[in-house]
């Protein structure tokens, strides 16, 4: 299980491309989907690289996209 | 095994009912958005004692996205709105959220002063070097030989070193980054709520439409790789050395990180000395309806 | 409710107008005011400024008039009541910020001592030059209301209203005195606290999930909160919704403008004051305001003996103005005078509301001085033909 994950709120993308770019271990990339506005949103293009550090959180200029790290119930996190 | 999901840090902080914004795809006012928020979580901010006071402009709309008492006031005039804000109430952090044409063109008369007098507000000085909203004009911080919609054959003003004016004026802080710093910035913005004074962060954000589109510099992930292609940290470098120019380094970092008296405390004492005890420093609370 | 005693000077004084409106905006709880020196307004936020330290408050100078008006409308957000003093010169850079109060609906007092212009015009000598420009000053539409001292007691007195007025309409009050009225010295009665009548700011006891910035209430004007009270709510310039969030539609624009103007409006006669006398048997009526009416005064009573009869309306509240009084006048009077210190403002009011049933003459004065009340008493005799 990979340590993190993303979760991308579709509609909010204007396909900028930071998230793609500045992902330490480049999980993502721009999907060939469109939203309703016409952009190719990201998605995880290798899902089990990635940490959950949010960096693509923090760059996203739409707060369309955020990481974390994937945790238990138990509070213990994955891997 | 199940996951617990959690909520976008940045999303109690929004206004969700307004999303999308307005912002254009690869501007970076929204990505300055989540590093102050990030600052506001690190720094423990008391959230119901903040105030966000914007001027008119691409990065003046800030203050209409964030879920927090925010006042979107006039062309320029954000900085003496803020002043009698937090003169009302000294309670409240307050914090001018606003763009390098509103807070230094037509604001520019305002912020000198308010540096001079080192009022306790926090400065958050979105620079895209351009007049964004009203579409592409020249900034006083527009470089030499940019094409804009008022300089279509380039421009040739000498444009200002915003953290050598606002240091020659009195902040206590000044620091400049850009939205590529996510982390740094994010810093920066936490250092500030940590301190009294006039602090000044200048952020460099493509506007990837205007000032990069008429001047072929790519789009908004072409100006991120730019800046970080071309910054240089350098902390406690001179001022007078961090001048931008079109296509030279951008020199980023903590500039200034000095101790002044603050505005009020400055007030306080003279009032102290000259009244005594006949002084009243605040006062009674208007007297509401209820 | 009761004044604040902190801020109220009881007792008899021998004061100037403007000193008589900085103890009008103590007594009605101003505790901030900003300011830029102009002269004839100057020492109304002097005194201020020697006076709130020890009632409790700040006052500062700002850099310019433009800061100054808007750093009282930052202050009013903060929980203070506030105001800021200017001339000719500066009410024209304070245009923009009074809008920006109208728009926003931010309860705060504006005093325009006024003087000659255009422009720098005469610095120390009286006008009433700017009624208009109070009026229709900021661009676009909306409501606001002016009152016109007389005298440095009405100083006093009509500063205390402005506040009340300000507070209970959410609208920027203007004080428009004049040079003489600002710097004539007269007996100034200032009674004790408990005798002063302040208007409290219309504040909201709703939780913040079920306050709205700008619903109105069932008189068109929306409660108020303050920033650090937990509300989070938004404020801006831009047209606007309920909620407070910029909408900018033609539906809204109609809704929020149009509540803005009547909410003025349609209170005239809760608003309107005047002084009225001898106007049951009149043929011709002096209507004036400020200093210019008490000259007028010395011509009415000249009239009278001479045999004419003549009755005075005397504007206390010149804006919103009271069309309708007029109108009722003008069917069964000859003609109204109307001297001012303007080439001609409020009397094109009065001609409008008159509609054509009296006739209106002008008695103009371009201004450094007040009227010859001889000026007037021909006019008088003219009208009264």
């Amino acid at each position: 299980m990979p340590k993190g994950t993303v979760e991308i709120h579709v509609e909010r993308c204007k396909a900028c491309g930071f998230c793609v770019e500045f992902c330490p271990t480049k999980v993502l990339a721009l999907s060939t989907a469109f939203n309703s506005k016409g952009y190719h949103p990201p998605y995880l293009i290798a899902p089990e690289k990635c940490s959950g550090c949010d960096l693509c959180g923090m760059y996203c200029p739409d707060f369309a996209i955020f990481g974390y790290r994937i945790k238990f119930p138990d509070g213990s996190e994955a891997a | 095994m199940s996951v617990m999901p959690i909520v976008n840090p940045v999303e109690p902080f929004l206004r969700s009912d307004r999303m999308p914004h307005i912002w254009c795809p690869g501007c970076g006012i929204g990505t300055t958005v989540n590093c102050f928020t990030r600052a506001l979580i690190d720094a423990k901010v008391d959230l119901d004692n903040l105030a966000i006071v914007s001027g008119i402009g691409c990065s003046g709309r800030v203050a209409g996205y964030v879920r927090l008492d925010s006042f979107h006031t006039t062309h320029g005039r954000a900085i003496p709105f803020a002043t009698g804000l937090k003169l009302a109430n000294p309670k409240l952090n307050v914090v001018v959220y606003s763009g390098d044409g509103d807070l230094t063109a037509i604001g520019g008369n305002h912020l000198i002063h308010a540096a001079r007098r080192n009022v306790d507000l926090k400065i958050i000085c979105v620079n895209n070097l351009i007049y964004a909203m009203t579409g592409g004009q020249t900034a006083p911080t527009t470089p030499d030989d940019v094409i804009t919609s008022t300089n279509p054959y380039g421009t040739f003003d000498p444009s200002f070193n915003l953290p050598h004016l606002v240091e020659a004026a009195g902040a206590v802080y000044v620091g400049r980054w850009t939205t590529y710093h996510v982390r740094q910035l994010s810093r920066a913005i936490t250092e500030i709520f940590q301190k009294s004074g006039f602090c000044f962060i200048e952020i460099l954000s493509p506007c990837p439409t205007l000032y990069q589109r008429r001047n072929k510099m790519g789009d908004g992930l072409d100006t991120m790789k730019f800046y970080k292609e071309k910054s240089k940290i350098r902390n406690g470098a001179p001022t007078s050395e961090v001048g931008l120019t079109k296509q030279g380094a951008i020199i980023v970092g903590k500039f200034v990180d000095r101790t002044r008296p603050e505005y009020r405390a400055l007030m306080h004492d003279q009032m102290m000395e000259s009244l005594g005890e006949r002084y009243v420093e605040q006062g009674l609370e208007v007297a509401c309806s209820n | 409710m009761n004044a604040d005693p902190r801020g109220v000077l009881s007792g008899v004084h021998f004061i100037d107008g403007d000193h008589a409106c900085c103890e009008g905006a103590l007594a009605a709880g101003a505790r901030f005011a900003a300011g830029y020196p102009i002269t004839p307004s100057t020492e109304v936020v002097e005194r201020f400024a020697a006076r709130i330290p020890t009632v409790g408050g700040t006052f500062i100078q700002m850099e310019d008039e433009l800061a100054a008006s808007i750093a009282i409308q930052g202050a009013v957000w903060g929980g203070a009541k506030a105001f800021t003093v200017t001339s000719g010169p500066g009410f024209s850079l304070m245009m923009e910020h009074i809008g920006y109060a109208a728009m926003t609906e931010t309860p705060c007092v504006f005093v325009n001592v006024q003087r000659g212009g255009p422009s720098t015009g005469l610095p120390t000598l009286p006008a009433q030059a700017d009624m208009m420009q109070a009026r229709w000053g900021s661009h676009g539409d909306y409501g606001l209301i002016a009152v016109c001292p007389n005298s440095p007691q009405e100083c006093f007195d009509l500063t205390v209203k402005a506040f009340n007025l300000s507070e209970k309409y959410r609208v920027p009050v203007m004080i428009m005195m004049d040079e003489v009225v600002g710097h004539m010295t007269e007996k100034v009665v200032i009674p004790s606290a408990d005798q002063i009548d302040v208007e409290p700011r219309r504040h909201s006891s709703k939780p913040p999930q079920q306050y709205q910035p700008y619903q109105p209430e069932a008189d068109g004007v929306p409660e108020i909160v303050h920033a650090g009270e937990g509300y989070r709510f938004h404020v801006t310039g831009l047209t606007h919704d309920e909620r407070g969030y910029p909408a900018m539609t033609p539906q809204v624009q109609d809704r929020l403008v149009r509540r803005l103007k009547q909410k003025i409006e349609s209170a005239v006669d809760r608003i309107t004051l005047a002084e009225e006398a001898n106007l049951e048997d009149a043929e011709v009526v002096v209507v004036s305001y400020g200093i210019t009416s008490r000259v007028a005064q010395r011509a009415i009573d000249l009239a009278r003996e001479k045999g004419i009869r003549v009755g005075k309306l005397r504007l206390i509240t010149v804006w919103p103005f009271p069309t309708e009084r007029i109108s009722q006048l003008a069917r069964r009077i000859k003609a109204f005078v109307v001297p001012e210190i303007n080439l001609g403002q409020i009397v094109h009011e009065v001609e409008r509301a008159a509609g054509g049933a009296a006739r209106t003459i002008a008695v103009s004065h371009a201004g450094g001085s007040v009227h010859n009340p001889e000026l007037i008493l021909q006019a008088i005799v003219e009208a009264a033909k």
